[in-house]
């Protein structure tokens, strides 16, 4: 037996191989983020006639471990607009108290620009905005090469109070579309918004309740067949009202019926 | 993973990991390294007539077989001295990966108007030109990965288009096509727009050929020649589609095209 | 040599309380040539008065534009002025980069206050030997600032700075009350009534010496707010304004 302290309890070399020890620290260069680890998975998101509704579940994992089952990926801005994380949950964490200084400040200097005069537009911080901001934070971390592993998508207004959805990843890739996905929700839930909302005008047509309900059944269809997802979810609904955000929501009126017919792996034989 | 094992090599009591057995280390650090570059598909294509130039790009964003947006516009006005560009006087069209694209219109952009600060008047395209390559060599070891084309009217009121490769090698020319379907389109301009392989009927046998004579082509001419590049690219390509952004640069001033392409 | 022990740097007290550099600053302000600023529920605008150093030289610029919805009317060192109209244009554009918006002009009165301020807390250092008046407007609606070189900015709804400014004060002091609804027009003549008030004996507004800044919010009629880009109007471009604007009421 080996009684060196670092051979403790691990498994033995000569049946399962030393380990790979360029895992490792070592005293190298500074290592910069090289790969997500607790994570979370799809955002999704689309565009109605008066605002936007957002969701995503609440579950954050470690590789395939279901690790953390209570994690809210969606963050309120000001009242005004949504932010939903996919990806790294600690890179999340970090954007969500740079956020909030931003957030402060904001509201500092909106106290000293204050207008006795009401109606007139605040100049805030719009979801526009803070979608430009974060484009430049991802975009400056990934030309460092120590990038923040997100994709990120920002529901709100803009300056022009239309409904705004727009997403950017760790590489500071930034687009808009009527309705947003990311992860798995890219290839599964994307083309069922598609459906109700393929341009800018379907999406202005299509009422509060149509949206939320095309949400709620691509989560559905996401707890479904994404294996890193959580029947538990949040749910947004940014209007020009301010934000309404539900953060225990559960998935209703499931149907496995569907998975007997699947045939052709497991234990199936025919 | 490995930091959060339950693996006491990594987090059992003091000693040093420099202890730790490396039998197996690879030669050298183990490499899993962060990709910062994507391509985000699409293609762009400038055409310079005698007193007009036309830029143009598609509008769809992909990444891998994703179509992440169908309206992304690749052409830009540059250099105006308001948010909206109404004054602006070039265009620049950016494809590859759609940050560094965009990383680069908005530096190019602040220049100009920097430019227009100091000196009351608009940036030649040929000054611009020439900073555009500059901007694109001092990242000459982290590139832009974009391929630019720059469009506007030269001192004498001429079109001028003006091509780049990622690390700011340039050249004016009479046209340019860059991006995803580059090489199905170049070739169609080279026949279409300066004549190539095009000979006179009936002059002659082999090497005397005479070359079909090459004139100007007006603008009217030129915005069907874009839109039916572009239907071509988009059949055979899948990064190309969507939508069909023109800008059109006269001295009038810079206007916009939208048109539609197919979306699948 | 010295009007007193307590003026040779910006750091020192005097026993009053007083720190004369930065007095002696202001005073730099009161011998520039005088500017006006006004604004109104929809506007901003500003006037100056130009000075050659001489019948051979131009006119001296006292009106710049720094970003499409700011401009500044400066009072006092110009090469001073130069780099804080820099320093303002780099902040706005930059700011307009990162968020994609307007800079807010409290905001950007605020850089220029702090960056001031520094210039008469160390040692070796000088406080700018210029005033401004700073009119933009932002989503707030229009706005003016007066800024000094102590570092103090302070918003205003109409102010003079510059020399023999007192004139130009009491008139705007006499017509405060109209300002808020005046239009565009109406605006540029009160100012410009202003200016007059300021002129020495025998001097005249000419083409040649007065400088007309404007911006402003315009709202169409569905509603839609634009920004009217902040604009310098020189030579013969302000003539209409001089020639049908001086005699009438505004």
């Amino acid at each position: 037996m080996n009684h060196l302290p670092q051979a403790w309890g691990r498994p033995r070399d000569d049946v399962y191989g030393a380990y790979d020890a360029s895992y490792l620290q070592t005293s190298g260069p500074k290592q910069a983020t090289q790969q997500p680890i607790v994570t979370g998975t799809s955002v999704i998101a689309m565009k109605f006639n008066e605002g936007v509704v957002i969701a995503a579940d609440n579950l954050a994992s470690y590789g395939a471990l279901a690790r953390f089952t209570d994690v809210k990926r969606l963050r309120v801005f000001l009242d005004s607009s949504v932010v939903g994380f996919s990806g790294d949950v600690s890179d999340m964490q970090y954007l969500d108290r740079h956020l909030n200084e931003l957030a402060i400040d904001e509201a500092y200097d909106l106290e000293t620009a204050a207008t006795k005069d009401t109606s007139k537009p605040s100049g805030k911080l719009n979801a526009a905005n803070l979608h430009k901001y974060l484009q430049k934070v991802l975009y400056k971390r990934r030309s460092d090469f120590d990038p923040l592993w997100n994709q990120i998508l920002v529901a709100g207004f803009d300056a022009a109070s239309k409904p705004f959805l727009a997403s950017v990843d760790l590489r500071g890739t930034a687009f808009t579309s009527p309705s947003l996905a990311t992860g798995f929700g890219a290839a599964l839930a994307q083309p069922i918004m598609r459906n109700y909302a393929a341009t800018e005008e379907d999406a202005a047509r299509l009422t509060r309740e149509e949206a939320v309900n095309v949400v709620k059944d691509c989560m559905k269809v996401l707890f479904y067949r994404d294996a890193r997802s959580l029947d538990k979810y949040s749910i947004a609904v940014v209007t020009k009202d301010g934000v309404e955000l539900k953060e225990n929501e559960q998935l209703e009126r499931q149907s496995w019926a569907f998975a007997e017919r699947i045939k052709g792996y497991g234990t199936q034989t025919v | 993973m490995a930091m959060f094992s339950q693996n006491p090599i990594m987090n059992g009591p003091s000693y040093s990991f420099n202890d730790a057995p490396k039998t197996n280390t690879p030669e050298g650090a183990r490499q899993h390294r962060f990709d910062p570059y994507t391509d985000n598909g699409g293609s762009t294509l400038a055409i310079a007539g005698a007193d007009f130039t036309i830029m143009a790009g598609d509008t769809r964003l992909t990444s891998g077989y994703s179509i992440n947006s169908r309206y992304h516009p690749k052409v830009f006005k540059i250099g105006g001295t308001t948010a909206d560009q109404k004054d602006a006087t070039l265009v620049l069209s950016v494809v590859g990966f759609s940050a560094d694209g965009e990383a680069l219109k908005e530096r190019l952009d602040t220049i100009c108007k920097m430019y227009r600060y100091r000196h009351g008047k608009p940036m030649s395209v040929k000054a611009c030109a020439q900073r555009l390559s500059t901007i694109l060599y001092q990242k000459r070891f982290f590139p832009y990965y974009a391929y630019a084309i720059l469009g506007g009217l030269d001192e004498e009121g001429k079109g001028a288009v003006y091509s780049y490769d990622p690390v700011g090698s340039y050249e004016r020319e009479q046209c340019r096509t860059g991006g995803a379907a580059a090489s199905l389109i170049m070739p169609f301009l080279d026949n279409q727009v300066n004549f190539k392989n095009q000979y006179e009927p009936g002059s002659g046998e082999g090497h005397a050929l005479e070359e079909r004579a090459r004139r100007p082509l007006t603008r009217q001419e030129v915005e069907v020649l874009v839109k039916d590049a572009f239907d071509g690219a988009v059949e055979r390509h899948i990064e190309v589609g969507d939508g069909l952004q023109m800008m059109v640069i006269t001295k009038e001033g810079i206007e916009e095209i939208l048109l539609p392409l197919k979306k699948d | 040599m010295f009007r007193n022990n307590y003026d040779n740097d910006s750091v020192t007290f005097s026993p009053q309380g007083r720190i004369f550099q930065v007095e002696y600053a202001a005073e730099a302000v009161k011998q520039g040539s005088v500017v006006v600023g006004i604004v109104s529920d929809t506007h901003a605008v500003l006037v100056g008065l130009k000075r050659n150093a001489e019948e051979l030289s131009s006119y001296q610029k006292k009106i710049f534009r720094i970003d499409e919805h700011v401009g500044i009317a400066i009072a006092g060192l110009t090469s001073d002025a130069r780099v804080l109209s820099q320093f303002m244009k780099t902040q706005c554009l930059a700011h307009r980069l990162h968020f994609g918006r307007d800079m807010a002009v409290f905001d950007i009165v605020n850089r220029i206050g702090s960056k001031a301020q520094i210039n008469t807390q160390h040692y070796g250092k000088r406080p700018y030997g210029v005033g401004l008046l700073v009119a933009g407007v932002d989503a707030t609606g229009p706005h003016l600032f007066e800024f000094q070189p102590s570092g103090m900015t302070e918003e205003m709804t109409a102010f003079s700075i510059g020399a023999r400014s007192q004139m130009a004060r009491t008139y705007l002091e006499k017509n405060v009350e109209a300002f808020a609804k005046c239009s565009r027009e109406e605006l540029i003549r009160h100012a410009l009534k202003a200016l007059k008030e300021s002129l020495v004996q025998d001097r005249e507004l000419t083409v040649e010496n007065t400088s007309v800044g404007i911006t402003g919010v315009v709202t169409a009629e569905d509603g839609t707010r634009t920004v009217e880009p902040f604009k310098v109007y020189d030579g013969q471009e302000v003539a209409a304004w001089l020639e049908d604007g001086m005699d009438v009421d505004p």
